[in-house]
This record gives structure tokens, sequence and C-alpha cells, in this order.
């Protein structure tokens, strides 16, 4: 298995031997930066030509395929456009607070993107807290969805951002509930760790029944975090307009529209790294040669192809589904699926005190 | 009965023309006593007003009302009028029929006829600050010039009452007060549907009042129609609910035909029947794709875009347009069937009931569409008649009112179908009339293709159209409602007054009624079940 | 030096009608010379802004049903890159205005135009936008919505075919494409002090 550190601290070796370390590790830090960024830009355009892609496929369309081959440069055209498109300034709106929005709501996304492990060795941010830190970063971009919609002075925005701040704290909720009890089960909250517990079987598999439950009320209550249909109440074209970015335009609004691919993106990848093994290679205990070729098989190959499985699973979902009213969606989170959470809880906690799992 | 002899028993003074259909003219003082009697008495109980048509007669301003009972299917034709053209008032019967509230602010609109007892006398289509009455006949056409200046909304509206010693005095009425959330959905929102506004007051996101404005689209049809020739006038009709395209010329056709007294081939009735069947599909997909999309469902949208593409095909083979068709004339039809029609629709037919089952999978099978429409926005049958909510809507409610079955028209009366009623009146309901009407459609259209008769499609008229003096009403089942075409005509090759029976004017008068309680994505499921399309309502 | 000439995929430049009013605003663009490095930033902006104008969702009457035809399955705009269709004018580069714009409707067809961000182009659809369609006659309607706001591409018809708005967006794109972003040549409105 090919192991990412042995790059880093070759790097960091190198770097220490011709200058201070404070100024290597302020150069990693750099360098490291820019790769997230440039890593999160890519993977938003990758997702943005996936959906519509699948999209299409779903409604018997094409999608794009005039821009270069096949669409791919659509992506390209829709960037440049939006980033020379007018940013519009509005009266008696708070314009700090207007125009702070989409960053602190980009900022919360780029900061959870950091906390996945996409190769063994390749963590970024990866301390014994990381489940919580994740989540923690991950719902600061509610602060940023609740001042859009305040700040614009407008009616649809609020009510938009209302909707948004419920939603998005009920179902954080269930999120925790499922993490939780990953962290009974894996007995620790570092991803790398959970990463290796998974060695010798995927998460999945291991702890059965709680964490089949577990990775679908997952998969729900995160694709509400991420105000995607069937959830996306906040934005619900036909009824808000556009919900909570109704009054931004240009680059900012192109931040929205990205930090919600990458929410999806983030969502994934999450339940691929602590449900389907992150950038572990499927083993089957007892089959050494299937093993060691499935090795060969790089760890971020294996991360992504997991994230976008499951990102296609979401997909399928906003494309098939009617959006839910804001009163069933808060009903469905409290009545049914926390308590189907709390549950789960307990009987993980059942299995791993009696030692039922695999 | 003898309805004659009923109403001279009640108001003495009325007189009969029998000129087209039988009109009996009543004068104001007592007709409010006689409408009210009309409606409450068991034997009459006419409890439907299936439409209030203004008119300006050149010396008075006048109503005409078309009265039907539900319960006995007889029909009576009311006239009343002022001669003070200066302050023209009559009293108001919207506490009788519901619907004469949206109808009645109309004639206010159009003629200046102010209701008394109306609790709401604003225009409903024109701007407040227009000038003068546009469909009387001395309005002069360049007095309003294009005003670019944003609208003001008042919250404000007049009533006008009479006070203990009967004079006529001016009373204010509050629409929404300071404290409310008002929001304002509309003209341009994705899903009204077209350009309809609705300010709508919140709780939360709970609805407590929806106050609809029309008039965005309002293009002046009927206006125009009175400096048109007949056939001149057929080409608009098209225009006003362009998802019934067919049916709304079919109408306008039948009643100048009717008026004439020519005899329509039967090939022609076939033709017809079939066409306005296709339509009628035609309008429902619509109705589906557009109720998913408004729910947030954009696959079943596309689907249904897809299949409607085929019926579209088939139009188009014969008429040449894919919406707007301009297909049947007077005395029968533009030009023959396309002799692949028979063909095609047969193809058609089999795919689409198969492709139905796929609609029903991926739409009405989910749970969150029953959670959405069960039990939402309930029209009760009193409302829904007294509302004049014909069609699927009507339907929903448990009120049997197709046209179809209660005034045949064409080949109506010689097939087989049932009409799809039900009774529980909500967002379901609606939906589930439309996905079954559907079906009905197909058989009609199933037993009719293969018998085309051999003849001709049309009858030769004269160069000239001029109708014989008198009024007349025909309907016909649109794809959302009774469209209604009312003629009054002079005997000249211009129509004196068309006015056209909206089928949507209703639907929306209903909005609050169906809304209050509601919430915010309640409104706009529930405007996707009623199903209106905007330029009808306007005209 | 010739003028550059806008490709368009699968049809020539010589198959479009009205060359000649593209011809001509070519040519008062580019009276003052063109910068040839500004130049070359200028067509990969524009390439970008041509292939990715997304329309408002805005419909008055009849030819709205058209326009959601094309977005469907047959025809399909999502192929050319028009894929997203705003409700919110903010987030539009483009107003299809699709159906008849009556007097009660026009000042908010201003207000919406107003509201979109730069750079915004309009598409008058049918009859009715162009010139009145068959309510020229008519007391309420607007003879034109070039009479309120100004109009990038006419595409008559009641309603047109999809294949007609197709053409008409592809027109909007060679528009597009000759326009020259630096320099604010294009904006239509003045900023305001
Ligand atoms: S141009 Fe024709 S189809 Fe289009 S809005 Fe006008 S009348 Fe309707």
């Amino acid at each position: 298995m090919f192991d990412f550190s042995v790059v880093s601290s070759w790097i960091h070796q190198f770097l220490t031997s011709v200058m201070p370390e404070g100024l290597a590790i302020f150069l990693e830090c750099l360098v490291v930066g820019v790769c997230i960024l440039a890593a999160y830009a890519v993977i938003a355009m990758i997702l943005i030509y996936m959906e519509r892609k699948i999209c299409a496929w779903f409604q018997c369309r094409i999608g794009p395929d005039r821009v270069g081959k096949f669409g791919l440069l659509q992506l390209f055209a829709d960037v440049i456009k939006m980033l020379i498109k007018e940013i519009v300034e509005l009266k008696n709106t708070d314009k700090f607070l207007h125009a702070l929005a989409p960053y602190i709501v980009i900022l919360s996304s780029i900061l959870a993107f950091a906390c996945l492990p996409i190769n063994k060795g390749m963590e970024i941010l990866d301390f014994n807290i990381g489940v919580v830190f994740l989540v923690a970063v991950s719902s600061l971009g509610v602060i940023g969805i609740l001042l859009a919609g305040w700040s614009s002075n407008s009616k649809y925005t609020m009510i938009g951002a209302m909707r948004s701040g419920a939603q998005i704290i009920s179902y954080e909720l269930s999120i925790g509930m499922c993490l939780l009890a990953v962290a009974i089960f894996t007995g620790t909250l570092q991803f790398s760790e959970i990463v290796a517990f998974q060695a010798d079987g995927w998460l999945i598999f291991k702890g059965h029944i709680p964490a089949v439950i577990a990775f679908i009320v997952y998969l729900i209550a995160g694709n509400a975090e991420t105000n995607r249909g069937p959830f996306d109440m906040p934005e619900a074209e036909s009824e808000l307009t556009a919900g909570y970015h109704t009054e931004y335009s240009g680059m900012h609004f192109g931040f929205f529209y990205l930090s919600e691919y990458l929410n999806m993106f983030i969502i994934a990848g999450v339940a691929a790294t602590i449900f389907l093994g992150g950038w572990m290679p499927l083993h089957i205990s007892g089959l050494e040669g299937f093993n060691a070729i499935m090795d060969y098989i790089p760890g971020f190959v294996w991360f992504f192809g997991k994230a976008f499985f499951v990102v296609f699973l979401l997909m399928w979902m906003r494309w098939t589904f009617v959006r839910l009213r804001i009163d069933q969606l808060l009903k469905f989170e409290w009545k049914i699926l926390l308590p189907i959470g709390l549950f789960n809880l307990v009987l993980m906690i059942l299995v791993v005190v009696f030692k039922l799992h695999f | 009965m003898d309805l004659k002899k009923r109403i001279l028993e009640i108001a003495p003074e009325t007189q009969f023309v029998e000129q087209g259909d039988i009109k009996a003219i009543v004068p104001s003082s007592s007709f409010y006593a006689l409408a009210k009697k009309l409606k409450e008495d068991e034997d009459t109980s006419f409890d439907f007003l299936l439409s209030l048509t203004g008119m300006d007669f050149g010396d008075s301003l006048g109503v005409i009302y078309h009265l039907e009972s539900t319960k006995y299917g007889h029909t009576c034709v009311l006239q009343t009028s002022t001669t003070n053209r200066e302050n023209p008032e009559l009293y108001s019967v919207c506490d009788l029929w519901k619907t004469a509230n949206f109808n009645e602010r109309e004639v206010y609109d159009f003629f200046g006829i102010r209701f008394i007892n109306h609790p709401d006398m604003r225009r409903l289509f024109l701007r407040d600050e227009w000038n003068g009455y546009p469909f009387r006949k001395d309005y002069d056409m360049d007095s309003n010039p294009l005003n670019m200046t944003n609208e003001v909304t008042e919250d404000k509206t007049t009533e006008l009452t009479i006070d203990a010693e009967g004079n006529v005095i001016e009373k204010e009425n509050t629409l929404f007060d300071d404290k409310e959330y008002v929001i304002n959905i509309g003209p341009q929102h994705p899903s009204t549907h077209g350009v309809l506004r609705f300010r709508t007051s919140l709780q939360g996101e709970i609805i407590k009042k929806i106050e609809p404005y029309c008039g965005y689209i309002h293009r002046g049809i009927e206006k125009m129609n009175e400096n048109l020739t007949y056939p001149q006038t057929l080409a608009l009709t098209d225009r006003l609910d362009y998802l019934s395209a067919h049916q709304n010329r079919h109408a306008l056709c039948m009643l100048i035909e009717k008026a004439l007294g020519v005899e329509i081939p039967e090939r022609v009735q076939y033709i017809r029947t079939i066409m306005d069947e296709l339509q009628r599909i035609d309008s429902h997909i619509l109705f589906y794709s557009c109720l998913a999309m408004d729910m947030g469902a954009i696959t079943p949208f596309t689907y249904g875009f897809r299949d409607r593409e085929m019926i579209l095909d088939i139009f188009e083979q014969t008429t040449g347009g894919r919406l707007i068709q301009n297909y049947n004339v007077v005395g029968g039809v533009q030009a023959d069937i396309h002799p692949d029609f028979v063909n095609s629709v047969k193809k058609f037919i089999p795919y689409f009931r198969n492709i139905l089952k796929e609609y029903h999978d991926i739409f009405t099978g989910n749970v969150i569409v029953h959670q959405r429409l069960k039990g939402v926005g309930v029209l009760s049958k009193e409302d829904a008649i007294s509302f004049g909510t014909t069609g699927g809507t009507g339907r929903a409610s448990g009120w049997a009112c197709d046209t179809r079955k209660r005034k045949p028209y064409a080949m109506y009366d010689k097939v087989d179908f049932k009409e799809i009623v039900y009774t529980e009146g909500d967002s379901f309901a609606r939906y589930m009339v439309r996905m079954d009407e559907m079906l009905e459609s197909m058989k009609i259209i199933e037993q009719l293709i293969d018998n085309i008769p051999e003849g001709a499609y049309q009858v030769k008229m004269k160069p000239i159209i001029k109708v014989p003096e008198g009024s007349y009403f025909t309907s016909v089942e649109s794809s959302r409602g009774e469209f209604g075409v009312f003629l009054e005509s002079k005997g000249d090759k211009y129509p004196y007054r068309l006015k056209y029976r909206s089928t949507g004017l209703p639907l929306v008068a209903a909005v609050d009624t169906i809304t209050k309680g509601g919430k915010i994505a309640d409104l706009i499921a529930i405007g996707g079940t009623l199903d209106y399309v905007i330029p009808d309502i306007d005209r | 030096m010739g003028l550059k000439k806008p490709k368009i995929k699968s049809i020539k430049y010589e198959e479009f009608q009205d060359n000649e009013s593209l011809e001509k605003m070519a040519a008062e663009l580019n009276a003052n010379g063109a910068n040839v490095i500004l130049g070359a930033v200028d067509d990969v902006i524009n390439w970008g802004r041509a292939n990715s104008p997304w329309s408002l969702t805005f419909a008055t009457s009849c030819c709205g049903i058209e326009f959601m035809a094309i977005g469907a399955a047959r025809y399909d705009m999502a192929r050319f890159g028009f894929e997203v269709t705003r409700p919110s004018p903010r987030q539009a580069d483009l107003i299809m205005v699709c159906g008849t714009i009556t007097h009660r409707m026009a000042p908010v067809l201003k207000r919406l135009y107003d509201q979109m961000a730069e750079p915004k182009y309009v598409v008058a659809v049918g009859g009715c936008a162009v010139g009145g369609g068959p309510f020229t006659k008519s007391y309420h309607v607007v003879q034109g919505v070039d009479k309120i706001i100004p109009v990038d591409v006419y595409l008559p018809g009641c309603p047109p075919r999809p294949e007609a708005f197709l053409y008409s967006m592809m027109q909007l794109q060679r528009k597009i494409k000759l326009q020259k972003f630096l320099g604010g040549v294009n904006r239509k409105e003045k900023k305001q002090k």
C-alpha cells in the first residue's frame, strides 16, 4: 500500500535542511492550502458536471455536449462567466455582513473538506477529536446562510434562512448520533484511526445491522444537511425563488453554488471514510491473492471511488423525490430519524459490549 | 315548473326577450330580491352562477347573469341595467354566489359599474390609476399611454353600503394591516404558472390570508373582438387558454354555428371531438409535469414533456401548429386530417397507456407526494359550486360538473365514457381526477378514431358572416373546466360584445378559501393542482 | 484586418441570417482598433460568457410553454450550456421575454431587468414581445418590449418553434462572441455615482 507520508516527510526533511524549521512549516502550510483550494475547485467542477450528466441521464436528455468534447469544458465556461459577472450592490442592506456570508459558507466547507483522509498518510487535519471538529466546522456554514438571509433584507431570503437554520440544526443531531455510534464501535474519534480500524473489513460489514442503519440514517440526514432535494427547503426554487441566496449575484452566488456541491462531497466523503473504509481497499479475509491485488490500487482511488459512489446515491435521491414540506421535514427528523438514531446507539453499545460484531 | 311564471311572481315588471337565448330583463330595484329567491327556493335552487357579463347597451350599462341549478340542471338568463352612466350603481350578489366577487370587480374595472354591498370594490385587471373604463363604447383608446412608474399597492379598499335612510355611503375596508407579515408572490415567480400575483399574509410559514392580483397579462381580447369580424375573432381564442386551444375555438365556432343555424357534417364533429380529447390529454400531461416541478421533482417534468411531444407531433401533422393551431373554423375545420393521422393516434394511445403507469410509479406512489397532497387544500362541494370552480377542481370536490355530460355537444352523447368524480376535495383528488381523465379521453378517442365518416370537412360559409340579432351562450368542457362564450349581436358583421367565461378566474377567487391555514409550500402545491392558465383568467 | 467570424458548432457562418447587422456591430466596436492582448483575453471571456447564458425563468403566456419545452427531453437546451434557468434575476444573464407584455406588467419587467447583474441580454420571443403580435390593437398591450428595455435578439413566431429558440440563442452567442468585455463597451447601464 502506497503511503503518502513517505513523500511528505521527505519534503519536510528536504525543506528543513535548506531553511529554518519555522519557514519550512510556513511554506508547507502554504502549499497545502493552495492544494486544498485547487482540489476543492476541481472536485466541485467535477461534481457539477457529474450532476448535470446524471440528471440528464435520469431525465432522458443528453446534458451538456456542445462545449468541448462531451461538454467537458462547460464548467469552465460557467466559471469564467461567473467570475466576471457584476456583483450587485444592494441598498438598505448590511453591506459587510452581506459580503461576509458567502465566505463563511465556503470557509466552513473548506475546513470540513480538509478533515477528509484522502490516502494513507495524506490527512491534512488529523487529530484525536477529528470527528467532533468536523461536525463543529461543518455547522459553521449555517451561520453564513442565516447571515445571507438576514442581511439581504428581503422576505424570501429571510424565510429561506430561517428554514435552513431549523433544518440544519435538527439534522445535525442525527448526524451526531450516527457518528457517535461509529465512535463507540471503533473507540476513537480520529479519522486516520477509524480508517485503520477498518483494515480487516469495512465498518458497514463489521458492524452489520447497527452500522447499516447508521449508514442509511447518515445518508438521509447528510442530504438534509446539504440542503439538497428532497430537503432543499431553504432554496425551494418553486416556493422561494432562490431561497437565502436570492439577492446574491456573480461570484458570491458562485460560492454558494460551489459550497452546495462541496458539502455534498464532504457528506459523501465522510460516509465513505467511516462506513466504507475510506482509502482502505476491499479486503476479504481468507482470499490473500485477491487482497494483494486490491492493495495495488492506490488509496485515493478507493477513496474517490467510494465517495463518488455515495454522491451518486445522493443524486439519485435528489432527482427522484419530491420536496418535503417544512413541518414534515422537522417531524421526520424529530419523530422518526432521531429516535431511530438513539435506538441504534443503544443497539451499537449492545453489539460492542457483547462482542456480536465480526 | 314554469320559470317564467316564477320570475314574474317575484318581480312583476320583468320583460322577456326571445332573441337567441331567452333573457329576462329585470329592473335593478327588484333584482337582488329575485336573485336571492331564485337561489334559495327549493324548486328553483339556482346555486351556480355560470357567468356574469358586463354590458354597455349604449344608453344604459348593465349586467347579464347566467344561472344554473346543479340539482335540476335548468338554466336562466337574467339581465339588469341602470341608465345612470355617470355614477352607475347596482346591487351586488356576491353574498349569494361567491364567484360574483371577482366577476363584479371585473365589471367595475371594465364598465365602471359599482356594486352596492360588495366588500372590496377595486379594479381587478387594470391599474388603480387607469383613466376611464375601457369596455364602454365611448372609451377613448388613447387615453392611457404606457405608464412606467412602479405600481403602488393600496392596503385599503372601499365598500358601498346603504345607511338607515337608504342613501349610498362609502366605507373603508382594510385588506392587510400594518402589523401583518405580507410577502409578495409573483408576478414573476416560478410557480404561479405565469404572471399572477399573490399577496400573502403569513404567520411563520402559515398562510393567514391571500389576496390575488390579476391583470398582468390582461390583453383586452374581448374588447378587441368588438372590432373584428367573426372569422377574425377566432384567431384570439387559441391564445386565451393555450392548453385548451382546440376546445376554446370549438366553443366559439359552435356558438356562431348555433346562431346561424348551420348544420355541421358528421366528419367535422368526429374530428373536433378527437382533437378536443387529444388536447385534453396534452393539457393534463402538462398539468402533471408542472405539478411535479412545483413540488420539486424535475424528473417527472421531463417525462411529461417527452410524451407530450408525441401529441404535438400529431397536431402538427394536421394543423401545422404545435401549441396554437387555429384549426377549427366556422362551419368545420381548416383542413382535412393528415392521411397518417389515424395511424399516429392509434400508435400513441397504447404507448401512452403504458407510460401512464410509469407516471404513477414515479410520482403518484411516492410517500412524500401523498404527504404533501392528501388532506391538503380541501374545497367543499358547496364552496366549489358557489365559486363555480368547474372542471377537475369541481369534480374532485364531488360536483359532477362535466359539460360533456351536462350539455352534450359534438359526439359526446354518442360515446361511452365515465365522468370522474372524487369526493375528498383535496389536492390529491384534484390530481387523481386529471390522471384518470386521461384514461377516459383515450377511451373516447378509441371509440371514434376508427369510424371517422367520409364527407366534407367544412361547410361553405358566406364570405361575410352576420349573426342575427340576439344573445347567445354556449359552453364546452375545456381542459380545465367549463369554457363558455357569450355573444351579444346586433346583426352586424362584428360582435357587439363577446365575452368568454374564464375557467381560471373562479379558481383564483377560491385560492384564499382553499389555502387558509396551509403552509407556503401548500400554496404552491394547491396552485399546481388547481391548474389555472393565467392568460385565460386575464383575457 | 478581416473581421473575426464567430463560430458556432455545426452551422456555417454564412448560413445564419442577418449577418449584416452583426458585422455592423463588430465594425463599430472595433472602430478604434483592437488591442491584441486585451483582444485575446476578451476572446476567452467571451467564449465563457457565450457558452453559459443562464436565463431567467420568465414567461407571461403562450410562448412560455414552448420555452419549457426546450428545457425538456426532446430539445434539451442543456446541450448548449443554457442548462440552468435561475428564478432570481440577480443570477441570470439573459431574459427571454416569452409572451405578451401588458401595461401593468411593463414596469415589473423593467424592474426585473434592472435587477439583473451585468452583463445582461434580452431576447424578445414571439410576435407579442417583438411588436405586439396579434394584440397590436389592444389598449393594454405594449407594442414590443424594445419600448421598455433594449433587445439583443428578436425571435418572431407565434409561438416560435423550439428549434427557433435554439437558433435565437445561437445568434445571441454570436453576438456575445464579438463583444468586448474589457473596457465596458457592452455595459448597458452606466454606473451610478
Ligand atoms: S407571440 Fe403568440 S404564442 Fe407568443 S405570447 Fe404572443 S400570442 Fe402567445
